[in-house]
């Protein structure tokens, strides 16, 4: 039964962008869909649609998700919709963001993305992935505001720290002695049920400091839009921007429209797209931002290509300065991308010693994999080594 | 309530009568909270004198001080009440060889107010004897949820205990807070209380300051001690030095018998004034001869 094996094993496959995209599928759901599938009209797409969300979807918030992975996946291959996205432009953003999900977001695994190249099942798959990979300094005008709309929908996490505030847990270090004391009560005083707290678990404050000197103009649009995704998905998150001099950018990005907020920050950051001074604006930084943003286990992202008009010795001490006081220090680099990149230039080269991950950032899948990184944050920094 | 002055200048000079040097808007400022019964938000760098500001009111009106050290994981248990476990079982033993354990009367016994181990808030809205200050110290150094629950106290000044009842007091305490900006407190905190921030001191009131605090120091050497930090506030560094450390450094070149400064006793103490390697590196040698030779 040839038709049926191919019916299952896209199934199966369907199930997997379902998980990569986060919405829990079992086994056995998917055992459930096929047997429920026998019993429909297999033409009728509408009838499908209804047995795999009945059968695979068990939250009401996977429902969108479900919806567009739907979508993407069971059409014939003439039905290329690379860039057919309906007219409404929320909806647009909201559905490019779930196609980002879908495309690998948060647990993209390897075997997930060696189906991008059957182009027969998930064609669309595997246009958004040739946009991920693309430098943005060589997009062109429509597939920036592609990439725009992607980086728009991205939801940005942090990895958690315990806090030491504690809360009530089944299982714990702590002993809560109030409420034990209350339980035993009923027993006479007889210590039989004891009740347990563990640490609360707070997500880390991020702290941005982007370049906006002449050497990054190429980038610099793109970047300042993902820092305005940053700063409005994140409740605890300050950016600045600096070219010369530094500037506090928070209070313009936040809940305003993308192009006022852009608007804004290019009327007070006059330096911007002029000479740069790293070391200037990190000593700014860390003298009068550092201890009222970096407290409580900060992640600090830079985002600059290194080229510094400055002294490379006072890049170094207040780096150093920099490294001491976050949890974190993460460079993003958007020469990294390019292979035969070497960080050469004084200032990067006084930098390098106190970056805990040195990282790219000049494509699509460079900014997922940041995302993956903050999300998680593993003990151990990585390092790109040159 | 009455208090023993009715203008800023008497505030200011009662403030004065116990040593506290205040600049005339930090008077005002403590002058509207009294009379308004606000409580005061005082801001301001390390070493300003804002602790300083809550001990000098009780001292100034004759009231206990309460003082609640804040810190991150702060909980109602450290803050407001917690049970006297220890005791609660013992007593509980006791009823148990007497042969008196009911389950319903036990609870309330066990829950009575003997047994309960006020902390400072609780303290603060329960107080009998007189109007209390409350200092809440570094309140930055508390996280969200203690805010927030501080924000509850402050507007009502009553506490609920589930197994007694509610605690209003009779008279709201004399509140004040401090931060030192590790982070920004939330606005609707901030809006209920007075709020000033403390700058470093001008030459004169800081010369006062010294004097008043550390009156067997030299004139001389106290002007020149004044002078020279005021002009190191003005270098390039990282943490410049407070009013504490100014007054620390006054007592230690007492305690050294020096009636002037000289280059090489600066150097030599300037782990008194500097808490950062990288300030006093900075400052050491050099520039101190040059500071010394301005002021």
């Amino acid at each position: 039964m040839p038709q049926q094996h191919h019916l299952l094993a896209n199934l199966i496959r369907f199930g997997r962008l379902l998980r990569a995209a986060g919405v829990p599928v079992t086994p056995q759901q998917i055992g459930n869909a096929a047997a429920a599938l026998a019993y429909i009209d297999l033409a009728r797409r509408e009838d499908v649609a209804a047995v795999l969300r009945a059968t695979l979807i068990t939250r009401r918030e996977h429902l969108a998700l479900f919806e567009h992975a739907f979508h993407l996946f069971w059409q014939r291959p003439e039905e290329k919709p690379a860039g057919s996205l309906p007219g409404d432009r929320g909806e647009q953003r909201r559905r490019q963001g779930e196609s980002r999900r879908l495309a690998g977001g948060r647990s993209g695994d390897a075997r997930l993305e060696g189906e991008s190249s059957r182009p027969e099942t998930i064609l669309t798959y595997s246009a958004v992935e040739v946009l991920r990979h693309k430098p943005f300094a060589r997009l062109s005008e429509s597939e920036l505001e592609q990439i725009r709309a992607l980086i728009l929908a991205m939801s940005w996490d942090l990895a958690r720290r315990r806090t030491r505030r504690t809360m009530r847990a089944a299982h714990g270090p702590y002993f809560d002695w109030r409420r034990t004391w209350r339980l035993n009560l009923r027993y006479g005083g007889e210590m039989l049920r004891l009740s347990r707290r563990r640490r609360k678990l707070k997500r880390r404050p991020l702290v941005v400091l982007c370049d906006l000197s002449g050497s990054m103009e190429r980038y610099s649009r793109i970047l300042l839009q993902f820092v305005y995704v940053l700063t409005n998905g994140l409740e605890d998150a300050e950016a600045f921007v600096f070219g010369t001099r530094l500037t506090r950018v928070t209070p313009f990005l936040r809940r305003r429209p993308l192009s006022t907020a852009l608007e804004e920050v290019s009327a007070r950051a006059r330096d911007i797209g002029g000479g740069t001074q790293i070391g200037q604006a990190l000593k700014t930084f860390n003298k009068e931002w550092a201890r009222r943003t970096l407290g409580r286990g900060a992640v600090v992202l830079l985002i600059s290509d290194g080229w510094d008009r400055g002294e490379p010795a006072l890049v170094r001490k207040e780096m150093q300065r920099l490294q001491l006081s976050c949890y974190r220090l993460i460079w993003l680099n958007p020469l990294l991308g390019s292979p035969t990149y070497e960080p050469l230039t004084r200032g990067m080269q006084a930098a390098l010693p106190y970056i805990d991950d040195f990282l790219p950032i000049h494509n699509l899948h460079s900014l997922e994999q940041l995302g993956r990184l903050l999300g998680l944050l593993p003990a151990a920094p990585s390092r790109l080594e040159p | 309530m009455s208090l023993p002055f009715s203008s800023i200048d008497e505030l200011q000079a009662a403030l004065a009568q116990e040593r506290y040097i205040a600049e005339r808007s930090l008077a005002t400022a403590i002058y509207l909270a009294l009379k308004l019964e606000k409580p005061l938000f005082l801001e301001g760098e390390a070493g300003v004198g804002k602790t300083e500001v809550a001990k000098v009111i009780a001292a100034m009106l004759a009231c206990p001080l309460i003082r609640l050290q804040c810190y991150e994981g702060l909980d109602v248990n450290t803050a407001v009440y917690e049970w006297n476990y220890a005791r609660q079982m013992l007593h509980i033993r006791l009823l148990e060889a007497a042969g008196e354990v009911h389950p319903e009367t036990s609870i309330k016994d066990i829950f009575a107010p003997e047994f309960l181990l006020k902390r400072p808030l609780l303290q603060a809205v329960q107080q009998e004897e007189g109007r209390p200050v409350l200092l809440i110290d570094e309140l930055d150094r508390a996280d969200e949820e203690f805010e927030a629950f501080l924000l509850e106290i402050l507007s009502d000044f009553q506490i609920t205990i589930p197994e007694i009842g509610t605690v209003q007091a009779a008279t709201p305490p004399i509140v004040v807070i401090t931060s030192n900006r590790t982070r920004e407190i939330h606005d609707a905190l901030k809006r209920r209380c007075l709020y000033h921030w403390i700058d470093y001191p001008s030459f004169e009131k800081e010369y006062d300051i010294v004097l008043a605090r550390a009156p067997q120091a030299p004139h001389t050497l106290a002007r020149e001690v004044v002078r020279f930090v005021q002009a190191l506030r003005r270098e390039d560094l990282y943490k410049a030095p407070g009013i504490a450390e100014t007054l620390d450094w006054i007592q230690a070149l007492i305690a050294l018998d020096r009636e002037h400064l000289s280059p090489d006793v600066i150097d030599d103490t300037l782990g008194v004034l500097l808490k950062y390697h990288d300030d006093i590196s900075y400052v050491r040698g050099g520039r101190v001869s040059h500071l010394l030779a301005t002021v």
